[in-house]
């Protein structure tokens, strides 16, 4: 079985700052690493790769310097990776880059399941994974917390939608989003790491692709504009819950069920 | 020997602190009875929360003039009983007294009021660039409790522990009286060091009610390195050869797979990697990428060089997170694996831990009873802990009492003492002056004297 992991760089502190005047990420002297939300994908991807064989993949677009996150996938264990780089995939909203990574995933080769993060830390749309399920025209499954079984050209699966956990089973291939914290992900093992070579990690531009429409990228292949681009508000509001310690037990419980933890 | 408190001292203390401040009876939580490890209980017979320098000061004048003892408790998270009221009395609590009231960039020190707890010092700290490098396993202690034990914590392999971080207190004597001891300098050769005597003297001596604590720069990298060997003797065997390297992290710690799996079951989270028997985890700081990379990776070199099966990298706030919350959680883990537990604290020279571990597996079969333990492989404290399980009350106080003893007596055959970090309190007293001996421990009880000449503040802990 292969299987195909979609990975991107991100800020690498959870505190990016915006600058007020450009409405820009500042993203000079910030460090990067990988979307935490795609760790959980490759953990879910090697755990099956383990379990039913096969091999994983990544993929990810993004400037040159993205392929470390490349380096650090096949340090967790992913056999290769690929980085769609190019100017002209620069500017790019959410459809352009769907676009873009569906027309590189058919250059990558061919795969019965590819697990994509449930959303980036930078971006935070949740929509890549589903519109790249689309334009290669595969069945879509978002929010999965979990693979049951792979049999039969099927993976079943369990899925949270907004009101129940559905188990789902869906036919290969197939594209499915991996929820957050679904899984510990493994670390990156310093050993394999003094092992990549530059022949696993493979780059493809524009012209390595069969749609050589350039409006069909970057800028111009963008339905949307980013019209401003702030911070969310941070909360740092704290309660105290008073009286002695039945009552404060009771309040406890009480807060703990409103907030659906149990 | 002590006066009973009466409704008129009561009276008293509720002028001094606020009726809603002054407790009684029913009205005090039973938790007020012990500190985090149990065992040792004893209920105040009036808990105070107190919020200013000045109220200390007329409730310790109230306490000599009426020969009350008084015992100062801070966020309860010690684990020898030295915040315990153990005569009764009255029970001070520091938790309210939790402002940061000074940062000095100019002199790198923060000033801070005794209730403030580690993590919120930490995270005002980080928040302004700099670093405060202290940093024991039980973040919710608070810092007047830090100072009070000497706590030391991870970080003091390369940054020392916190008494290297106090510059001055601000002190409440037993007799009511307010004195400031140490300053805002960097050295200071004015007599002897009375800061540093209240330093790790557990509320025995002064009550602190605010203390000047240096910073350091914020280090602009941190990286961890997670290695798994195939047992715990070549593990341990590992950290004095990367000593040798000439290298220093700022932390080593190691761990055993089972220890891993009690936090496991208590935090209900995972832990990255388990396949192998035992792991040292070490972090690397500095300020550039290049130096904290080459540091990291001459110590996995010399790691797999010497055995390990792997260094893992954990190097983002999330991979961070994965490992030091489980670090963070073992006490709490072990101690939800047994039905009872006590904990030993010693410390011993850095290159005979492998041989203090391997003692404790040898007593845990000859005395069948479970011994997990972790600790800090990089300074020589170990965190050893005899858990009761299934044994009965007599069998296991018997069973206490003997691996105590022995532990205690290969810790000091070794070159260790009592406690690195935990304190002596009440729990310790015994290994203390056994080790010690007769003068080491009259003139701790003479200086005692010098400070509490009606030994009021927390009596019967440290060398009574």
């Amino acid at each position: 079985m292969d299987i195909l992991v979609c990975i991107k760089q991100v800020p690498g502190s959870s505190n990016v700052e915006v600058d007020p005047v450009t409405g820009v990420i500042k993203r000079d002297g910030v460090k990067s690493k990988m979307n935490p939300y795609d760790l959980y994908a490759i953990e879910l991807a090697l755990s099956l790769a383990e379990k039913y064989g096969g091999s994983v993949k990544v993929v990810t677009m993004g400037p040159p310097q993205a392929k470390s996150i490349i380096t650090e996938a096949v340090s967790m264990g992913a056999e290769s990776g690929t980085v769609l780089s190019d100017r002209k995939f620069a500017g790019a909203d959410v459809l352009a880059t769907a676009y873009t990574i569906s027309q590189g995933i058919k250059k990558c080769g061919k795969f019965d399941i590819i697990i994509c993060g449930k959303q980036t830390t930078d971006g935070d749309t949740a929509q890549v994974g589903a519109e790249v399920a689309e334009f290669l025209g595969i069945p879509n499954i978002s929010n999965v917390l979990g693979v049951n079984d792979i049999s039969d050209g099927k993976v079943m699966l369990t899925a949270s939608l907004d009101d129940k956990i559905a188990e789902m089973s869906v036919k290969m291939p197939c594209l499915i989003s991996a929820d957050g914290d679904i899984n510990s992900p493994r670390l990156p093992s310093y050993k394999v790491r003094q092992t990549v070579t530059d022949d696993m990690i493979t780059f493809l531009s524009f012209d390595d692709f069969d749609d050589k429409n350039a409006d069909n990228y970057g800028l111009s292949g963008s339905a949307t504009q980013v019209e401003k681009i702030f911070p969310p508000e941070k909360n740092t509001e704290k309660s105290s819950i008073d009286g002695n310690s039945e009552e404060q037990a009771e309040g406890l419980y009480s807060l703990i069920c409103e907030r659906k933890i149990i | 020997m002590y006066n009973k408190i009466t409704d008129d001292d009561i009276l008293k203390l509720k002028s001094i602190a606020g009726e809603a401040n002054v407790l009684t009876g029913d009205e005090i939580n039973a938790d007020y009875a012990h500190d985090e490890l149990g065992g040792i209980e004893k209920m105040p017979d009036v808990l105070v929360r107190v919020h200013t320098t000045e109220e200390v000061s007329e409730i310790m004048k109230l306490a000599w003039e009426k020969n009350i003892p008084v015992t100062v408790r801070g966020s309860g998270t010690g684990l020898v009983g030295a915040a315990v009221p153990v005569c009764g009395g009255i029970l001070l609590e520091t938790v309210q007294m939790n402002k940061i009231l000074e940062l000095d960039s100019d002199n790198l020190t923060v000033t801070v009021q005794p209730g403030v707890l580690l993590m919120e010092l930490a995270a005002y700290a980080e928040e302004n660039d700099f670093l405060y490098p202290p940093d024991p396993g039980e973040k919710s202690a608070t810092i007047g409790g830090n100072i009070s034990t000497n706590a030391g914590g991870m970080r003091a392999v390369k940054y020392g522990v916190t008494r290297d971080y106090v510059r001055a207190l601000t002190v409440v004597m037993p007799n009511g009286e307010i004195v400031k001891l140490g300053a805002k300098v960097a050295k200071n050769s004015s007599g002897y060091s009375l800061k540093d005597l209240v330093i790790g003297s557990e509320g025995t001596l002064c009550i602190i009610t605010e203390a000047i604590l240096k910073l350091l720069p914020l280090p602009k990298v941190s990286v961890s390195l997670l290695v798994p060997f195939p047992d715990m003797k070549s593990a341990i065997e590992a950290v004095p050869q990367i000593f040798r390297s000439k290298i220093t992290p700022t932390a080593i710690e190691y761990m055993s797979r089972d220890t891993i799996l009690f936090a496991e079951d208590y935090l209900g989270k995972k832990f990255p990697d388990k396949k192998n028997d035992a792991y040292i985890l070490l972090t690397f700081d500095g300020n550039s990428d290049e130096q904290v990379e080459a540091d990291m990776k001459a110590v996995a070199d010399l790691c797999l060089e010497i055995g390990a099966v792997d260094a893992y990298i954990v190097d983002t706030e999330e991979r961070k997170k994965s490992v030091w919350s489980a670090r963070g959680a073992f006490l709490e883990a072990i101690k939800a694996s047994t039905t009872e537990m006590d904990e030993c604290d010693v410390v011993v020279p850095v290159n005979k831990v492998d041989e203090f571990i391997k003692f404790t597996h040898t007593l845990s079969e000859e005395m069948k009873v479970r011994i997990p333990s972790f600790g800090h492989a990089g300074d020589g404290n170990l965190h050893v802990y005899i858990c009761r399980d299934a044994l009965e009350k007599d069998k296991w106080e018997s069973t206490l009492k003997i691996c105590f003893d022995r532990m205690y007596d290969m810790a000091e055959k070794l070159g260790g003492l009592v406690s690195g970090e935990h304190g002596i309190g009440y729990a310790k007293k015994e290994y203390l002056k056994k080790q010690y001996g007769n003068t080491p421990v009259e003139i701790m009880q003479g200086i005692k004297k010098v400070f509490d000449g009606k030994n009021i503040l927390n009596p019967e802990k440290i060398c009574f």
